[in-house]
């Protein structure tokens, strides 16, 4: 141990460290300032930012004793920064004296006033530019953004991008944070001026009802600002364990032999626990029970978990691993979802019974032969896209810790609470009662967080040691170990009369599952039921295989599925008008889905189907700009390319889809809605507060959430499918009017009225000029022993199951989108330069939440067409690091233009259906379809690869 | 896991020479660390085990973090960080290229402690301060205890490789110190250019600098540097000897580049890049980077 002494946030402080141990450590771990977030430790993500004597340095490897006798400057000290310079406002700097203290509830975010004086610029401006989402990279972001400022008090966007190139946020909240750095700057050169709350300039909505419809700040926006936000790692308890797990060495083996005696006589090793120590269901798994929590027989892929261990410090928990000596027998890898499929391939997981066929899934309607034998032109193409990563920018976390009463606690950040509540007993052999799941801030999902990932494995340590055990995975372990978005071949043929009208639509998708189940069933079958596109083709046949194989798990990721059958057909779409030389958005428009058009399910569409005007917006926002923008670079290529898209709200297929929600009323005239359904940065609370407040009456502000704890919350489902604002929404607006008809029967007494003619709004309950506060009504209430609490369980439409006649989705959304690409002839080089998007998301509840969902969808299918691809070569991941994983930061970040299409859905809470997913769509398409318009080659195959490109232009080939 | 129980941070190159030798092999220097430590950690995921006893930091070396003038030649200290050769208004304008490169080197948070020195130092064929300085004719000064004395020797760039990311320089007991460059005067320009991938690592596909010297409307003087195109950071000679004492048209262009490409042994490296993108590349970069340094010079 060594000393440390340094100025932090103002303070000076001096610590006892390690020699080897790195600033974001020290700071976190030592001095409790977990505002200072780790998301790589690899210097690539810039989440950890704080800045050195005036310099902002990536201080997950910045050695602690570096930074000896130096000025540090955290997200902490940020506001005391600018309250410094402001005579009169004095805050307290931010060093925490107890590290890891650690309140009994779950996370309740407080809405706050983010006029505070308290803030520094940028966060006040972050906060109300809607730049902050999930909030894991905003302290990083923040911090690199304070250093620019401070060098130059008006940058452009150009100088934005070049500071902000290595700080990356998964959420993509790019054009939010430009336009906040900004009016920050602006507010700093101008101090003593008051603040101004700058609205962004946002797509034009429906008026606003008091609350809906106002695009109001993120109940969590200033905890998320300051610092304060609690993810997983930032907690910590008294004696706690760091876990590790050692992972398998092959993609498939069999285990031989499995030996911990070494690893558990190391000094600092409190348990070492393998698949001999899991008391209960030896499997987990979401839908399917075929996921070992510690692997027996074989392991089937590299990020199988073979043993764990729980350690006095993470090094030496690390160390353990190294001591467990297990024996493989190595087996024939399964590296592709094709082979797989052979009968003479080797068995990877016999989990459903089949074989390696996780499932089959066939959608026909009409007949296919006679829809071809009708079609006057005919396109055929196989298209390839990889697996891809979520890259959430927070690694996944998990404490798990024995309450007093023997029961189980485990802290994380989940997609599914009581998912994970009911996995963790079954392994555990406790009953469900036993387990307590406290869902902490989550930094970023994606779909990635709906499996299980060391909540069970936190739990069994737990409970081996009777002490608390974390488990913080790196970013390595997190890459490894995590389900991706399937890798896919499709074959998508597309049969079209003369005049464009579409006949037949035929796919045949191989989906790469992996080595487990997840959620590849309902992805791929997502896949299949959206593979002919948002079109009415009255002949389609569909056969996909979701099949496992030695690579990673494939589950959920925003798109499910729709992403990767989306750039098939939509490529296919595109090449069908070049083929009848028609106009792009005119072929769509013919074919698009509207009222009364049947799905390729079956389904007619009753309602809500807002696509034909998406393609009208964006059609004629293209054509505007294409007339007035004919000028550009002669050295580079620019196009236009189109694509449309549509993605179910809800889980569908007959699935019971239902959630809970539960409001309370306080005699301060608050309310607190509670659920346990996921915040992962889309920004959940911000809708339950807002229909909770619309439907009280109540001022936005006097709304608090209570997410995810199974103890306090009900059930909110999973957090999945674009559904929560539909199911949780319609929820807790039915819990509030519940509420609200018990509150009306005591203030009809004292307003002598019925219930019924009640008025409920800004905190007042009114009838005819006279009036009650809220905060009254709710006390006489009490005093009359009416319940202040209201519990609603939804229950979403009912659907049907895909080859069942009926329904398959209560609802669809629906986007339209255009891409201005520029390429470099000489390179191959790809730059998206302007999306035109138009979405059709029923009701815009929060615009400004809205347009986060819409840029950072567009952001990450940029990724998906240009800048990612998770390489798995014969089972080994090579994508290992951010550093061989590369997402689309602020320097990719294209203008964009988004309009929103409101065609209401009579069910969704205010006629809002899901948007999580949708906006993600159409974008790869989009560019590739551009890339053809500007250079004459197709891509087949994702991403977009320009070495293929340039040496395909050179060569003369019309496809790569 | 670290890659390393201590850190040094000695002031003076005695000081630090001595603590390497004590530690007889089981200490490495250390600059930045921005790929140390970042690679020893990807090494530890691969299964390496590698250890060192203790980290020994040059970055607070004195004067180690100066730019500065001295017998005719531009001077970087073995602290200087990226952000620091970006910013210098001397480097801007009398080494072009070397601003240009060190402005492309990850993000601003690695460039506010990654060094030019460690740059050098890792030794890759594609680092772009290195194709820049090896444009630059540049010349590394490399410290070492002989016999208890600290010997500073000045040694040409191109002599410290000696393959992929090995160096001639032995980080266990010799510090490069310094590097320096003469810096360009009138009819002289640089440049630096290069192609990244999107996807995957963060190296070059192929990056290329180049320095002329203008006399009466010929190349009186051409260097070309390029990587990775060989094992080494690499000088395309044949094509400096032939644009030599020309005057540059689309023509002469056209040759050269057809010598480039002939003289450059360019390989496919996997997820990064092929064989036949390289070459298609090597003209376009020289055509980019010899214009304009052609246009600085004038």
């Amino acid at each position: 141990m060594t000393n440390l002494n340094m100025t932090v946030n103002g303070k000076p402080i001096s610590i006892e460290i390690e020699a080897n141990e790195y600033l974001a450590a020290a700071l976190r771990y030592k001095l409790g300032l977990t505002g200072t977030k780790i998301g790589c430790d690899e210097a690539e993500c810039g989440a950890c930012t704080v800045i050195v004597n005036g310099t902002p340095v990536d201080s997950c490897i910045y050695p602690a004793l570096k930074a000896q006798g130096a000025e540090v400057l955290t997200i902490e000290g940020l506001a005391q920064t600018w309250a410094a310079t402001e005579p009169g406002v004095a805050t307290e700097p931010g060093v925490a004296t107890e590290p890891g203290v650690v309140t009994e509830q779950g996370v309740v975010t407080e809405p706050g006033s983010v006029t505070t004086p308290a803030l520094h610029p940028l966060q006040a401006h972050f906060i109300h530019q809607g730049a902050l989402q999930c909030g894991y990279c905003t302290p990083g972001m923040l911090m690199q953004s304070k250093h620019l400022l401070d060098h130059n008090p008006n940058p452009t966007t150009d100088e934005i991008k070049v500071a902000l190139k290595d700080t990356l946020c998964r959420c993509g909240a790019y054009v939010a944070i430009m336009n906040a750095i900004q009016f920050a700057a602006e507010e700093m050169r101008e101090p003593n001026a008051a603040r101004q709350t700058v609205i962004p300039n946002l797509p034009a909505t429906k008026a606003p009802l008091d609350v809906i419809g106002k695009p109001l700040p993120r109940p969590d926006a200033i905890a998320k600002a300051t610092g304060a936000a609690k993810y997983t790692d930032d907690y910590a308890f008294p004696d706690m364990l760091w876990g590790a797990t050692l992972r398998a060495k092959f993609p498939h083996a069999k285990i031989l032999k499995l030996d911990v005696a070494q690893a558990q006589a190391l000094p600092g090793v409190r348990a070492v626990l393998t698949h001999h120590d899991v008391p209960g269901s030896k499997n987990h798994g979401l839908i399917y029970n075929d996921w070992p929590v510690l692997c027996y027989d074989k392991v089937r892929y590299q990020g199988d978990a073979v043993a764990i261990v729980a350690a006095d410090t993470r090094e030496i928990a690390q160390r353990a691993l190294d001591l467990i000596e297990v024996a493989y027998e190595p087996l024939p890898v399964v590296d592709n979802p094709v082979d797989a499929l052979k009968p003479e391939t080797i068995i990877v997981n016999d989990g459903t019974g089949h074989g390696n066929l996780l499932k089959h899934i066939h959608v026909e309607k009409g007949d296919i032969d006679k829809g071809f034998a009708e079609a006057d032109v005919i396109i055929e193409n196989e298209y390839h896209s990889p697996f891809y990563e979520h890259a959430f920018m927070e690694p996944e976390c998990s404490i798990g810790r024995v309450l007093e009463n023997g029961r189980i606690e485990v802290i994380c950040g989940s997609q599914i609470p009581y998912e994970d509540r009911r996995q963790i007993a079954a392994a555990l052999n406790m009953e469900e009662r036993e387990v307590r799941v406290r869902g902490a801030l989550i930094g970023g999902g994606f779909g990635g967080k709906e499996d299980i990932a060391a909540q069970i494995h936190v739990a069994l340590l737990a409970k081996a040691t009777g002490r608390p055990v974390k488990m913080l995975y790196s970013r390595h372990e997190s890459l490894v170990s995590h389900p991706k978005r399937h890798a896919t071949v499709i074959r998508v043929k597309t049969g079209a009369k003369q005049d464009g009208t579409l006949v037949a639509s035929q796919a045949t998708i191989y989906g790469d599952s992996g080595a487990y189940a997840s959620l590849g069933d309902k992805v791929m079958t997502r896949a299949a039921t959206h593979a002919a596109g948002p079109y009415a083709v009255p002949n389609v046949k569909i056969d996909c295989y979701a099949m496992y194989t030695n690579n990673p798990p494939a589950g959920a990721f925003r798109g499910f599925g729709v992403t990767q059958s989306a750039f098939a057909v939509e490529s296919n779409m595109d090449e069908l008008a070049h083929q009848l030389n028609m106009d792009p958005f005119e072929l769509r428009r013919m074919n698009a889905l509207r009222i009364g058009s049947t799905t390729s399910t079956g389904q007619v569409v009753k309602e809500s189907a807002g696509l034909l005007e998406c393609i009208r917006l964006v059609e004629q926002e293209v054509k505007r700009q294409r007339d007035s923008n004919l000028q550009s670079p002669v050295s580079k290529l620019q196009s236009w390319g189109f694509a449309a898209a549509f993605k179910n709200t809800g889980l569908g297929g007959g699935a019971p889809d239902k959630s809970a929600a539960e409001v309370e009323v306080f005699e301060d005239g608050t309310a607190e809605v509670r659920s346990s359904a996921a915040e992962i940065g889309q920004g959940l609370p911000t809708v339950l507060a807002m229909i909770t407040a619309e439907e009280l009456g109540l001022p936005y502000e006097n709304v608090r959430v209570l997410l995810s704890d199974t103890d306090l919350t009900p059930d909110g489902g999973p957090t999945t499918a674009s559904r929560q604002t539909f199911v949780t929404g319609n929820a807790a607006r039915y819990a509030a009017k519940g509420m609200r008809e018990i509150l009306a029967e005591t203030a009809s007494e004292y307003l002598d009225a019925a219930p019924a003619q009640l008025t409920f709004k800004d905190g007042y309950v009114s009838q005819n000029g006279h009036k009650l506060p809220f905060a009254e009504i709710v006390k006489r209430a009490r005093q009359e022993n009416r319940p202040t609490r209201y519990l609603h369980e939804y229950f979403a439409p009912a659907t049907k199951p895909l080859g069942v006649e009926g329904d398959m989705h209560f609802g669809f959304s629906y986007a339209a989108q255009a891409a201005l690409i520029e390429l470099d002839p000489d390179t191959g080089e790809t730059h998206v330069l302007k999306i035109v998007t138009a979405t059709d998301i029923g009701r815009a509840l929060n615009p400004l939440a809205l347009q986060g969902q819409v840029e950072g969808g567009i952001m990450m299918c940029l990724g998906n067409a240009l800048t990612e691809e998770f390489i798995v070569e014969k089972g080994k991941v090579w994508s290992d690091l951010f550093a061989k994983y590369k997402m689309p930061s602020i320097k990719h970040t294209p203008e964009i233009v988004s309009f929103i299409v409101e065609d209401e859905i009579s069910a969704g809470p205010f006629g809002a259906k899901g948007v999580g997913e949708i906006s993600s769509i159409p974008t790869t398409p989009a560019i590739t379809n551009a890339i053809y318009n500007a250079c004459g080659v197709r891509v087949r195959r994702l991403p977009v690869d320009q070495d293929a490109l340039l040496l395909a232009m050179r060569a003369g080939k019309l496809e790569t | 896991m670290k890659a390393f129980d201590n850190y040094h941070l000695p002031t003076s190159v005695n000081e630090a020479l001595t603590l390497l030798a004590q530690y007889d092999g089981r200490a490495r220097v250390i600059a930045g660390g921005t790929d140390l430590l970042v690679d020893a950690q990807a090494e530890y995921y691969e299964g390496q085990r590698s250890h060192f006893d203790a980290l020994v930091d040059v970055t607070f070396l004195a004067d180690a973090n100066e730019i500065r003038a001295q017998d005719g030649f531009i001077v970087i200290g073995c602290g200087v960080t990226h952000t620091q050769i970006v910013a210098s208004k001397r480097i801007q304008q009398t080494a072009t290229a070397l601003a240009e490169a060190s402005a492309v080197v990850g993000g601003p948070q690695v460039r506010n402690v990654a060094t030019l020195c460690g740059n050098v130092a890792h030794a890759l064929p594609a680092a772009d301060g290195t194709v820049a300085l090896m444009a630059l004719d540049a010349f590394a000064q490399v410290s070492s205890l002989q016999s208890h004395v600290i010997s500073n020797q000045w040694k040409p760039l191109a002599t410290l490789f000696k393959g992929p990311a090995k160096s001639a320089v032995d980080s266990t007991r010799e510090i490069i110190t310094a590097l320096r460059f003469r810096p360009l005067g009138e009819h002289e320009g640089s440049a630096f250019a290069r192609v990244m991938r999107p996807q995957g690592v963060a190296l070059p596909i192929l990056g290329m600098a180049v320095k002329v010297e203008i006399r009466e409307q010929r190349l009186a003087q051409v260097a070309i540097s390029a990587g990775p195109v060989a094992p080494i950071p690499f000088r395309a000679k044949q094509t400096e000897e032939f644009l030599r004492g020309k005057i540059l048209d689309d023509e002469l262009l056209r040759q050269a580049a057809q010598i480039l490409t002939n003289e450059a042994q360019p390989r496919t490296s996997a997820h990064r890049a092929t064989k036949e993108y390289r070459h298609e590349l090597l003209p376009v970069l020289l055509k980019r980077t010899l214009t304009q340094a052609l246009e600085r010079a004038r």
